[in-house]
C-alpha cells in the first residue's frame, strides 16, 4: 500500500504526519518505507536521523546532436515534438537546452537519421538508509536546478512494491506534487483550519478528483482558525481521518525534532484512527 | 537587413514590449524595403518554460538579423548569440521611435543577458 502525504499549502504538517505515521505503522510490526519526495527541501531525516548507507547521483539523459547527420530545417521533428521546449532551430543548427530537458528520450527516438544520442547530466542525489527499523529514501535536487519530477520518479522506484510505502510530497499542486501522488493507493491531505488552509486545500481536492485518487483530510493544529475547513469537508463528503490538536507542547516537541507519538503519547490515538479509516476503506 | 522588435501590438505606434521571451509579439521590420510583418507571440507568453528560446527561434526564422528589446534572459541571449544575431536594448517607447533610434545608431548592443530567467518585469 502506497500512502502519499500531500497539501496545497506549505508548512501544514506533511512531514510531521509522514514521519509519525511511519513510526506508528512500524510499531505495529509492519514493513515500512518512507520516501521523502520533497527533493527541493527534504526534511524527514531531521526527525529520524537515519544512518545513510546508500548514495547515488541522479542523472537525467539529455540529447546530444550530431549536426552533420541532422536533416536540418526540412525535418525538425525533435524541435516540434519536444513538449518541454528543450530544443530549437537556430539559423543552421539544432540547439539543445539541457536545463529544460526532462530526459524522456522522445527526440532520439524520433530522429530519422539517428543523429541524436543521449548523454547524462547530474541534477541531484539520492540517499537511502534506515532508522527505527524504517527504510528511508531521500533525494536532493542540486542548487539552481528547477526540474524535480525525474528525481522524484527515480527515488520512488527505489521503494519496494510490497509493504507500506509512505510518500512525503512537496507542497502545492504542480508537477512535483503530481509526480509524487499519481500512483498512490491513498492520499492524505494535511490542512490547517484557516482561510488560507481552506483555499489551498480546495486546490488539492480539485487536482486529486481529476486524478481520481482516493483521499482524506487530516486537520492539523485543530482548534486554531475557524470551522470553514471542517464544514467544507463535510459538505463535500471528504472523510476526516484525524484532527491533530493545536498545542504548544506539540510545537515545542516538533521544533526540537522529536517524534510526537513518542514524546506526546496522546497523539497515538489520532494515528490509530487515521490508519483504521484508511485501511477499512481499502478493504471495503 | 531585418530587425525584430518586441512589441505590445501590431503597429509602429504600439510600444516596445520590455520583455523578450514573453513579449506580446514581434514586429519584423526590413530596414531596406521598409516592409514589416507581425509575429504573434501569445503562445510563448503562456508557455510554462522555454518562452525565451522559442521567441528567439521564431524571430530568427522570420528573417531577423538583429533584435531590439528591453530585457533578455540568459537562454534567449545564448540562442541568439549562437545564431549570430545581435541584440540591442531600448527604453520603452513607440516602435517607430525605436526604429528611428536604431537607424541613427542610438541603441546599445547587449553583450550579455541582463536579466535572470523567468523575469516578470
Amino acid at each position: 500500500m502506497r500512502i502519499a502525504i500531500a497539501s496545497g499549502k506549505g508548512g501544514t504538517g506533511k512531514t510531521t504526519v509522514a514521519v509519525n505515521l511511519a513510526c506508528y505503522l512500524r510499531n505495529l510490526g509492519r514493513e515500512v518505507t518512507l520516501v521523502d519526495c520533497d527533493v527541493e527541501e527534504p526534511n524527514c531525516h531531521y526527525f529520524l536521523s537515519p544512518e545513510w548507507d546508500f548514495q547515488q547521483a541522479h542523472n537525467v539523459p539529455v540529447p546530444s546532436i550530431d549536426q552533420d547527420a541532422c536533416r536540418g530545417e526540412s525535418c525538425l521533428l525533435c524541435v516540434r515534438e519536444c513538449r518541454y521546449n528543450a530544443l530549437i532551430w537556430m539559423v543552421n543548427h539544432v540547439m539543445t537546452f539541457p536545463e529544460l530537458c526532462h530526459g524522456c528520450g522522445l527526440c532520439s527516438f524520433l530522429c530519422p537519421e539517428g543523429a541524436i544520442s543521449e548523454i547524462t547530466r547530474e541534477t541531484g542525489i539520492m540517499r537511502g538508509g534506515k532508522a527505527r527499523g524504517i527504510d528511508i529514501y531521500s533525494g536532493s535536487l542540486n542548487i539552481k536546478e528547477a526540474m524535480a519530477p525525474p528525481l522524484i520518479n527515480q527515488l520512488k522506484s527505489l521503494a519496494p512494491r510490497s509493504g507500506t510505502v509512505i510518500l512525503d510530497a512537496p507542497p502545492g499542486t504542480s508537477c512535483p506534487a503530481v509526480a509524487t501522488v499519481h500512483d498512490a493507493d491513498y492520499v492524505i491531505l494535511v490542512a490547517e483550519p484557516t482561510p488560507f488552509g481552506l483555499h489551498d486545500f480546495k486546490l488539492s481536492v480539485d487536482v486529486l478528483k481529476q486524478m481520481e485518487l482516493p483521499f482524506g483530510l487530516v486537520i492539523n493544529r485543530d482548534g486554531m482558525g475557524d470551522n470553514s475547513l471542517l464544514d467544507y469537508a463535510k459538505q463535500e463528503g471528504i472523510p476526516v481521518l484525524a484532527r491533530l490538536p493545536h498545542s504548544r507542547e506539540a510545537a515545542r516537541s516538533y521544533s526540537t525534532g522529536k517524534i510526537l507519538i513518542e514524546d506526546l503519547p496522546d497523539f497515538i490515538e489520532q494515528y490509530e484512527q487515521m490508519v483504521n479509516t484508511i485501511y477499512s476503506r481499502q478493504k471495503a | 537587413m531585418k530587425v525584430g522588435i518586441s512589441s505590445t501590438g501590431k503597429t509602429f505606434q504600439d510600444q516596445l514590449d520590455p520583455r523578450f521571451g514573453r513579449a506580446a509579439g514581434f514586429i519584423i521590420f526590413d530596414l531596406d524595403s521598409g516592409q514589416s510583418e507581425y509575429l504573434d507571440n501569445q503562445g510563448n507568453q503562456q508557455a510554462s518554460k522555454g518562452a525565451g528560446i522559442h521567441s528567439a527561434q521564431n524571430v530568427v526564422q522570420a528573417g531577423a538579423n538583429a533584435v531590439i528589446t528591453g530585457h533578455i534572459g540568459p537562454k534567449a541571449f545564448a540562442a541568439l548569440d549562437s545564431g549570430g544575431v545581435k541584440v540591442f536594448q531600448s527604453e520603452v517607447k513607440s516602435v517607430q521611435e525605436v526604429i528611428d533610434d536604431f537607424r541613427q545608431g542610438n541603441l546599445t548592443q547587449a553583450h550579455n543577458p541582463d536579466k535572470p530567467g523567468h523575469w516578470q518585469g
